[in-house]
């Protein structure tokens, strides 16, 4: 299939998960068409030569975050807070309006007036060896720093979860 | 071949759907889905411009963007769960208490 026709697919799906997902009462049916939209993205990822953040879409994002989060719905008892009240108030609905219609319009047409022709890309562009290189050399201080948060998150989270007694 | 703007226009469309998402809803979950929402967004939009440039910086920065993401996840579910034990509730319009 042409690059476009992926594109109108999979970005349409994307779009159209997102907004069942802020539009859904329930978070379990949130949770479970933001996954559709993360492996959308998986996908648009795919197309764009972008083959290892395609491998991480799926195990990171739509894999191990989204597990989290469904763990986390149905460990909370949410079920009488999901039908005591309408999902959006009228006041909070016309806050969102007026953001999309004063700042979105014009983002997204100054986005639409871009022009770039795709560059040449080499044959290994996108693949792990590549981003690896990148990562463990340019990039080193922030790949550890990215590591040391996340042995600081390890630590914070076990604090934070449990159990006062 | 589809242009740079349309992927871009792309990654504005899901980023101001989050923004929606955050700006509208009141359960803190759902909140938590419509950041994520946008954090791929903009990370749609780091991979288009790596296609298009031909430079792979892009790459990195998503799996740096990735990594930071899965600890905020990891660490808002745990304030979730510790909020719905004081709580019993998750919505974030009944947490009031600094206002008062």
């Amino acid at each position: 299939m042409s690059e476009r026709v992926l594109f109108y697919l999979f970005g349409g799906l994307a779009v159209v998960a997102s907004l069942w997902m802020v539009t859904r009462r329930s978070p379990l049916a949130s949770a479970l068409s933001l996954v559709v939209a993360f492996v959308s993205l998986a996908a648009l990822y795919a197309v764009l030569q972008a083959h290892l953040l395609f491998a991480i879409q799926l195990w990171v994002y739509a894999g191990a975050v989204m597990v989290l989060v469904l763990f986390v719905i149905m460990l909370l008892d949410l079920r009488a807070e999901e039908s005591a009240r309408a999902p959006v108030t009228t006041a909070k609905f016309a806050l969102g309006a007026l953001v999309v219609a004063l700042l979105g319009v014009k983002a997204l047409a100054a986005l639409w007036n871009v022009e770039a022709e795709p560059a040449e890309l080499p044959a290994d562009f996108g693949s792990v060896a590549r981003v690896g290189e990148l990562l463990f050399t340019r990039y080193t201080l922030q790949f550890e720093i990215v590591s040391i948060l996340l042995l600081a998150v390890i630590v914070a989270v076990v604090v934070l979860a449990r159990r006062r007694t | 071949m589809v242009g740079l703007n349309e992927w871009l226009v792309l990654g504005g469309v899901l980023f101001l759907i989050g923004v929606v998402g955050v700006l509208t809803r009141s359960n803190g979950l759902i909140l938590f889905m419509s950041l994520e929402l946008m954090l791929n967004a903009v990370n749609l939009t780091f991979v288009a411009l790596a296609r298009y440039t031909g430079r792979m910086e892009g790459h990195v920065f998503v799996f740096l963007v990735t990594a930071v993401a899965a600890c905020e996840a990891a660490v808002g579910l745990a304030l979730f769960v510790g909020l719905f034990r004081l709580h019993k509730s998750v919505d974030v319009d009944q947490l009031n208490a600094m206002g008062d």
